[in-house]
């Protein structure tokens, strides 16, 4: 088969998925939870219960905040001891609610026996309607409320659905151990969010360091037979899975800048996100667990896990039930080594996106001295938005912001290539990061005054 | 616990790896050198790579009061380069004032690796070719440890055309199967084109440098030269002899693709390429000096940052 790839930039981090084998396991429940209103892009939500109040799993805890903004349920039953402010991982402060568990009682419209069900019975509208009541949002990264993705604004037209199950980040596995066991339902989710986009053809991209999935998810379209669904197998280069990036590999074509995948025809979402699609709107079951993966370079394969969590648990539970803090872990990370985040506090809890608990030796992650920029142009070369990093970080240096803006550092994607290749170990997207952040703001202010 | 922005991992590249690449390329042609030229060559490797070394130190911790950079090795690279650059015969002395400009002017005073305008080698080298143009220019060596030819001249092919036109070069019978390996007379970096290939081909697949820089001078020499070679094959020496002879190999190959003195981008690289190519030509039938290659470099050198402002990568959905 044809393997497909982006065109431009790009770097091939050993891929290390250690857990890879590691099959998934339920976690038990932890003693109480603590669920936030910011776990997706938008608007926190707004608690809709109260101190006391009993809940049982699945039912809803919190409406959105916006029209970008999400449901959020209970992911245990309970009873609801606080409602306050709390460190998240990176320590700011966001709203949570702490439920301390009882028993397990779920509501009872959820369908929770294991039959597949195929049918898709359901309208547009409606299916719309059950996405967004089920608090479904993206699980590839950003946590993008999936319905409104799924909607797009009037006039433009989905051509092409990619189930973005590339999993490109060294050592995460969680994707692809939910492509090898729960393949069908990834496939149905696939299917329902065709019907909402008007019968779009579909494609599953999948890189080729992961031919399990490959023949697994395949197998599973044969099998229930939808039209216009296929598997296209990608080469193994990172950032594959980046929205811009994965829509150039599969339909070659680019998003321009500042504008939307469906500008080109395309909708983009992740595995896990299908899933939850699925349990959605075939189950009526609301997005409160996902799978996540502890790994690690510093950890004894026996310790390799990929667990179905419940959201809120708390980061310290996982980290005990699974065998406790390496000895040799330096970093703790959540998400992936070249674009996840490190942890400040291990009190913090799990969110819908959460993907990881990657445990990093000092020796793999410590950052070495910076020296002079030899001007080598790898950081350029591995950019797979084509953008001149050792031009930038000189521009952020000499704050030029209008420099800044003509050489286009609002198209960064904090992918991480740059400094990943810099062999002075210059800290490159700190600084992107700094001055990015600086003409995006530049950038909206002067849109505002239009 | 470590708490830093991503990406938390880095790819296994390092300058100094970089630097080492480049030495470990060098190598061929050096050993080459050494038995070619004997213990001459030996001593003047040893005085170049240990003067460019011990200046870089002295300079970082006397003067810039910083942490020493010899570690990343660049220096050692100068030095080697400096010396390939250098006639067998060279007094130690000369050597030393060589380096002297190399990394004290060219590189140090500009803030060090990385800053400078110049490549410090080849500033080095054509300082002294202006200083002591005669002890540059003889090429008059002791026999090594082998022996290619039995006649190793005063001069070399191009000295000899330059000196005399075609006239003199086919009095000697145009003998240029002898600088594939070993030419009549040269310096170190001159007298082997295979030995030079060999290294950069390592560059290539250690994808330490990219093809397009020497590959563009290259076409631009057998352009340039084939063409006044049809026009005037009496007059014009031919692309084949502009290849294999001087310093074009090393200069194209390891000193036109110094990363901090060359384009950034692949484009910019090949009308740099291109600039150096015609200098170089234009040097060899025109110019009153034998070899341009030094020149040829450092003046487009100059047009570097104007380069860099004009060529840019192909940036994702902006075309």
């Amino acid at each position: 088969m044809n393997k497909l790839t982006f065109s431009i930039g790009g770097v091939h981090p050993h891929d290390s998925k250690l857990a890879r084998e590691c099959k998934i396991e339920t976690l038990p429940l932890p003693q109480t939870v603590y669920v936030s209103m910011s776990q997706h892009l938008g608007a926190p939500a707004k608690p809709l219960v109260n101190v006391g109040d009993f809940v049982k799993v699945g039912q809803v805890i919190a409406e959105p905040g916006g029209f970008i903004s999400a449901f959020v349920h209970s992911p245990v039953s309970g009873t609801v001891k606080s409602i306050a402010p709390r460190k998240d991982l990176a320590g700011n402060f966001q709203t949570h609610v702490e439920i301390a568990v009882e028993g397990d009682v779920w509501m009872e419209d959820i369908d929770r026996s294991k039959t597949l069900v195929k049918e898709i019975t359901m309208d547009k509208e409606a299916i719309l309607e059950r996405i967004k009541a089920c608090g479904v949002v993206g699980l590839g990264g950003a946590t993008f409320p999936t319905h409104v993705k799924l909607n797009p604004a009037p006039g433009k037209v989905a051509e092409c659905l990619i189930i973005n199950g590339t999993e490109c980040e060294p050592f995460l596995t969680s994707d692809y151990r939910i492509m090898i066991e729960s393949p069908k339902e990834i496939i149905v989710g696939a299917a329902i969010m065709q019907k909402v986009l008007g019968g779009c053809r579909c494609v599953v991209g999948i890189e080729e360091n992961k031919p399990e999935a490959i023949k697994t998810m395949s197998a599973a379209i044969k099998e229930l037979g939808y039209p216009g669904i296929e598997v296209k197998v990608l080469k193994k280069r990172y950032p594959q899975g980046g929205e811009k990036q994965l829509i150039d590999a599969v339909m070659h074509r680019q998003v321009r800048s500042g504008g939307l995948p469906i500008d080109v025809g395309a909708v983009v979402q992740n595995t896990g996100t299908s899933l939850a699609v699925y349990e959605a709107v075939q189950k009526n079951k609301p997005l409160f667990t996902n799978v996540l993966t502890v790994t690690g370079d510093s950890i004894p394969v026996g310790m390799q896990h990929n667990y179905l969590f419940r959201i809120g648990t708390p980061l310290s539970f996982i980290v005990e039930q699974a065998g406790g803090l390496p000895e040799h872990a330096a970093k703790i990370i959540s998400g992936g080594p070249m674009m996840g985040k490190a942890i400040a506090n291990l009190e913090a809890t799990t969110v819908k996106g959460s993907s990881s608990i990657l445990y990093l030796s000092e020796e793999k992650t410590i950052r070495q001295s910076a020296s002079n920029c030899i001007r080598c142009g790898r950081c350029a070369d591995a950019c797979p938005m084509g953008l001149e990093p050792f031009l930038l970080y000189r521009l952020t240096k000499a704050a030029d912001m209008e420099g800044l803006e003509q050489n286009a550092v609002q198209d960064c994607i904090e992918c991480g290539c740059c400094l990943y290749s810099c062999p002075a170990n210059i800290p490159l997207l700190d600084y992107i990061r700094q001055s990015k952040a600086q003409v995006m703001g530049i950038i909206r202010s002067r849109n505002v005054k239009k | 616990m470590l708490v830093s922005p991503s990406p938390h991992i880095h790819a296994d590249v390092s300058t100094r790896r970089i630097m080492l690449d480049v030495i470990l390329a060098l190598l061929p042609a050096v050993i080459i050198s050494f038995l070619f030229y004997g213990w001459s060559e030996i001593l003047i490797m040893a005085v170049s790579v240990a003067s460019c070394v011990l200046l870089e130190w002295a300079i970082t911790k006397w003067l810039l009061k910083a942490p020493s950079t010899i570690g990343d090795l660049s220096a050692v690279v100068t030095g080697i380069l400096l010396a390939m650059n250098l006639p067998s015969t060279t007094p130690w002395w000369i050597v030393i004032i060589g380096a002297v400009v190399a990394i004290g002017v060219a590189k140090m005073t500009f803030g060090g690796l990385g800053q400078n305008v110049f490549n410090p080698a080849i500033t080095g080298r054509v300082f002294l070719l202006i200083s002591f143009p005669q002890q540059m220019t003889d090429w008059t060596a002791a026999p090594g440890f082998i022996h290619a030819t039995d006649a190793i001249s005063g001069s070399t092919l191009l000295g000899v055309y330059s000196e005399g036109g075609m006239d003199a070069l086919q009095a000697m019978g145009y003998p240029l199967d002898t600088s594939l390996f070993f030419d009549i007379g040269g310096s170190a970096g001159e007298i082997s084109v295979l030995a030079l290939l060999l290294g950069f081909i390592y560059l290539l697949i250690r994808k330490v440098v990219k093809p397009w820089i020497p590959l563009s001078i290259f076409a631009t020499v057998i352009v340039f030269s084939g063409i006044c070679y049809l026009v005037d094959p009496e007059v014009y020496t031919g692309p084949a002899f502009n290849l294999l002879t001087g310093g074009l190999v090393l200069g194209a190959c390891f000193m036109a693709t110094d990363y901090v003195t060359s384009p950034m981008s692949n484009w910019g690289g090949v009308i740099y390429g291109i600039g150096i190519g015609i200098i170089v030509m234009l040097i060899r039938y025109f110019g009153s000096y034998p070899e341009g290659m030094s020149f040829a470099i450092l003046i487009m050198n100059m047009t570097v940052p104007l380069l860099n402002r004009w060529f840019h990568q192909k940036k994702y959905g902006r075309a």
